[in-house]
Formats: structure tokens, sequence, C-alpha cells
């Protein structure tokens, strides 16, 4: 960590990896670390500056679906409609945070409202089933039939293209934060989140400012539907909308450090673990166990390690760039 | 009861506000001249802090106007209103508690148009308030109340504002701060800026400010040149206990 050199040195082993022929198991989960780090990543943009979010399964439900739906019923190749996908996520999220902001309705009141939205969103998946496919599920069509990729439905049988892809806009996600991180809108947003009125009073247009950010986040975590619909081959309502992968969301980056940049990503390879750890040694005769005991480690995370382990970790190697304290505790 | 009619710098005509279901004002009129220094002060609950917030258009008027220099505020919105010229200094601080004192400053410059003037609106500042320069690189939340008040008059001078809303600015501090609290205000008046004050502390703010109106259950009910309400029989017996 001395020189600037050591994330650029990290990267490039990192992306190194899939062609020293690991096999298709750890790849898989290292893309899902990355794809799901992605998505994480973009939650925190809103959710580290005081706009907790459970409604992120919204817009990933609308990424996954839109695209796999405009695929599977028009023939529409997912390049027309990922911007459908996310046209239909900006107006959603302009619909549920207006009104939102402009009204001010903040911490837990917001939280609830947008809880409301992914339960709603994937009760409207499960409700068109003949076009969605209900709650079994949907998988694209595949273009695959005849070669091993194709550009125009977005499907490669090669897990290392999508490696490439995903760690693409992993990073993407990452420049994201700290773009907005460095902005002057940051300092104004921690404002708002700590006092809402006061950062009127100074001159920021607060409703503007949420909104805009709430834009970014739901807009990359469209794409980051889009991207898991493409490299699963299958959506599921359950797993890309709904309460449930809302709350893990929110579980991930808690558990990773929101105040951190790398935080979610360290979030989403602990949830990956944990998940993967939970199936395969209770195998499936323990339905719903991996709830409860996510329910029950982000109660312990915020109580013994509110800066998730990510951030802890930096604060006990008394890192320069310690995590900023949590909004929660005083 | 204004020599200036003509040419009041806010001028708050026939207002109404209050809140849902709960009118606080009543047809309040009120003027400030440039340059000068003028409270409002009453008992608790008499819709002072209403008062404030309507200009600075936390809440919305009901009736009347309100206008800055000849400017109606009556459709601009509360992060709009800076940009008038009107700074706020609200009740019990407000201050950002988790970022430092540097980055609060900072942020009161928030328009682009006081970015500009940054640096030397932080040196003046520094000048006013050396205690903010010493603890510059402390989160706000950590400051004493006397201290994030200096902060807090900081950040609204960082705007460059030609008139200075403070809100009970003795509110929650110790008898010993309370005194030194005037004293700052006492100086920000002497550096010639205008002053809109809300206090509850009658006593002490008519020592320093130069007209005052008396604010009763949302109606203004007196009004005068400080001395002269000091020496009103009606305020000594109801708020000074002479």
């Amino acid at each position: 960590m001395k020189s600037s050199l050591a994330p650029f040195i990290a990267l490039a082993v990192l992306a190194l990896v899939p062609l020293m022929g690991i096999g298709n198991y750890p790849l898989h989960l290292l893309i899902m670390v990355l794809l799901w780090g992605y998505v994480y990543t973009s939650w925190s943009i809103m959710g580290r500056l005081g706009m907790v979010s459970f409604g992120h399964g919204a817009f990933l439900g609308i990424g996954a679906y839109v695209v796999v739906m405009g695929w599977n019923s028009y023939g529409l190749s997912p390049w027309f409609g990922v911007p459908i996908a996310l046209a239909l996520t900006a107006i959603v999220a302009f619909l549920i945070g207006y009104p939102c902001f402009r009204y001010k309705i903040v911490g837990h009141y917001f939280a609830l409202v947008t809880l409301a939205l992914s339960e709603v969103t994937r009760l409207i998946i499960v409700a068109l089933r003949d076009q969605t496919g209900g709650s079994l599920g949907a998988t694209p069509k595949t273009a695959l039939a005849e070669t091993s990729w194709s550009l125009g439905a977005l499907q490669f049988s090669n897990k290392i293209v999508w490696f490439y892809v995903i760690l693409v806009f992993w990073l993407l996600g990452l420049w994201v934060w700290k773009k907005v991180d460095e902005s002057m809108g940051r300092l104004a947003l921690e404002a708002i989140s700590q006092e809402e009125d006061a950062s009127a009073s100074i001159g920021i247009n607060v409703t503007r400012l949420k909104l805009g950010v709430t834009m970014i986040s739901a807009l990359m975590t469209c794409i980051g539907g889009a991207l898991y619909a493409q490299y699963q081959l299958y959506v599921n309502p359950e797993t890309v909308s709904g309460i449930g992968i809302s709350l893990q969301m929110v579980f991930g980056v808690i558990a990773g450090g929101m105040y951190v940049r790398l935080g979610p990503t360290v979030g989403a390879a602990f949830t990956l673990l944990l998940a993967e750890g939970l199936r395969l040694g209770f195998g499936n005769k323990y339905h719903a166990l991996d709830s409860t005991v996510y329910g029950l480690m982000l109660v312990l995370f915020i109580i013994y390690m509110p800066k998730g382990i990510l951030g802890a970790a930096m604060e006990a190697m008394g890192k320069r760039s310690a995590p900023q304290p949590k909004p929660y505790s005083r | 009861m204004s020599d200036a009619a003509g040419n009041a710098m806010l001028r708050v005509e026939d207002v109404s506000a209050g809140y849902d279901g709960f009118q606080a004002l009543f047809g309040v009129s009120l003027e400030v001249n440039a340059g000068e220094s003028v409270a409002v002060i009453g008992p608790n609950g008499a819709g002072k802090t209403t008062l404030l917030r309507a200009i600075s258009k936390l809440i919305g008027v009901t009736g009347g106007d309100i206008a800055m220099e000849g400017r109606s505020l009556k459709s601009v919105p509360a992060h709009e209103v800076i940009g008038y010229g009107i700074a706020q200094v609200p009740e019990n601080r407000r201050l950002f508690p988790r970022l430092t004192v540097a980055e609060n400053l900072k942020m009161g410059g928030f328009l682009p148009s006081a970015r500009a003037r940054h640096d030397e609106r932080l040196a003046y500042v520094y000048s006013l308030f050396p205690r903010m320069k010493e603890r510059s690189g402390q989160l706000a939340g950590t400051l004493s109340g006397g201290e994030q008040q200096m902060c807090a008059i900081g950040r609204a001078l960082m705007s460059g504002p030609k008139l200075l809303l403070l809100d009970e600015p003795s509110a929650g501090l110790a008898p010993v701060v309370v005194q030194s609290i005037f004293e700052m205000v006492k100086r920000i008046c002497a550096e010639g800026y205008t002053v809109l004050i809300v206090e509850q502390n009658i006593r002490q703010v008519l020592k320093v400010v130069d007209r005052a109106y008396l604010l009763e259950t949302g109606r203004i009910k007196q009004s005068g040149p400080s001395a002269q309400l000091l020496a009103s029989d009606e305020i000594r017996k109801a708020y000074l206990g002479i």
C-alpha cells in the first residue's frame, strides 16, 4: 500500500486471474462478487449520503425483466432493451424520489416508501405471469444454438468474456463513486443528511441534488439487473426484485462498510461466501435459513461493527483515509 | 414607525403563516433598514422562530408578502433566498455535526458566486473568530455551545450576506456563554451588517440592537427604539420582572 501503484498492480493481478485456468465455479464466484460489488456500490452512492433505500430491488428488477421480456416477446436486442429499461427506471426513480425529497420524507419513512416500491415491482412481475413467467422466472431465448457468442443478443457462453465485461462495469461504478465523492455535491449531500433545513438556507437545492444522486444510483443498479440477467440467462422475481434482494443489498453494504470505496465489494464477497456456505452446509433442508442468518448478522454488524468489515479493518490499520463515522452514531 | 418608508431593506407586510391547522402569525408587519440591527422579542411560543422561518421560506406564507430590497420573496424557494443576500443562523445552530469547522464554513459559501471569494471570506471569518481557525479541523458536533454559535455565524457570513437573520442565539447556552454571545452579536452589528435577531432574552438583546418589535401570540404588540422599550412599563413588568 506504500506506492500509488499498488491499486493498479492489484487490478492487473485481478484481471489476469481468469486466464490462470481457475475452474468454472471459482470464476463464477468471482464474477458474482464483481457484479454484486457493482450493484452494492451503486446502492451506496445514495445510501452513504443518508438516503437508505430498500427499493433498489425495483431498479434491478426493471433492468433484468425489461431486457429479457423485450428479447423474448418482441425480439428486441438488449442493446435496445437496456435504454428502455434505463428510461423506465428513471421514470420510476423520479416518481418515487421527487415527492419524497420535495416533501422531506427522510430516514425511516423514506426507507418504508422504498420498501413498498421493491415489493410492488415483484408483485407486478409475478402478476404478469403470461409475459414474465411469474414466480417460476424466465430464461432469455438462447442465441447460442449454433455459436458460442452473440453480440446482438448479448449472450456469451464463455465466462471469461463476462468476467471482463463485469470488471469494466465494476470499475466504472468505483469511478462514479470517486467523482461523486470529489464533487462539492458530496459535502452538500452530507450536509443535507445531517441538517436538511440548514442546507436549504445556505443555498443547496435539496430536492434537485437528492434526485440527481438517486438517478445515478438507480440507473447504475438497473444496468446491474440487465447484466445479471444476461450473465445468468435466468431471472426470477425473487432474485432480482422484492424485499429479499433489497434487504440483502443493505445487509451486504453495511457488512462491508459503506464509507470506504471498496466496502460494498467486500460486502458482496462476504454475502456471497455466506450464502454459498449456508447452501453447502445446510443444503435446501432449511428454507429461508439464509434470511434468518442475514437478519441476525445485520443486527450484530450494526451494534458491533457499524463501519463494516473493511471500514473497521482500515481503522484498525490506522489508515490515513479513515472512514467517516456512521450517520446513525452520535 | 419607520422613517424610511420607501427603502427598507427587508419589508415584512401583513404576513400570516403557520403549520398544518395551526396559525402562528397573524398579519405581522415589520421593516429592517440597511445598516440597522433590529430585534423581535417576545415570550416562548409567540411566533418569533416562525417569523424567521417564513422570511427564509422554510415554511410557506399564507398571507401578506415579504420583500428584500423591493423584490418579493413570495414565489422564491428556500434554497434561493440566500441569493437575495439573506443568510440565516438557525435556532440551535444547526451546524453539520459530522463535517469539520472548515467544511461547515465552506458550505456557508456554497453558492457559485460565493465560492470564488471563499479564501478571502474565510480569512475574514477567522479574523473575526480566531477560535474557529484553531478548531478548523475539528468536527463541528464536538464544539462547545458558544463555539458552535461562532461557527454558525461564521457559516452565515461566508455567503457575504446583506442581511443576517439570527434565531435565538442565546438559546440553550450557559449564562456565562450567553454574555459572550451578545458581545459577538454586538461586534457583528459594528461590522456594519444589517441584523434581524429573534430573542427571548429581552434585557440582553435590547442592550445590543437599535430597535425592536414585541411579538405576542403571533401579533406585533409594540415597537420602537431599544431604549424606549427598555423603559416601557409594560415590558418592564411582563418581561423584565421589575
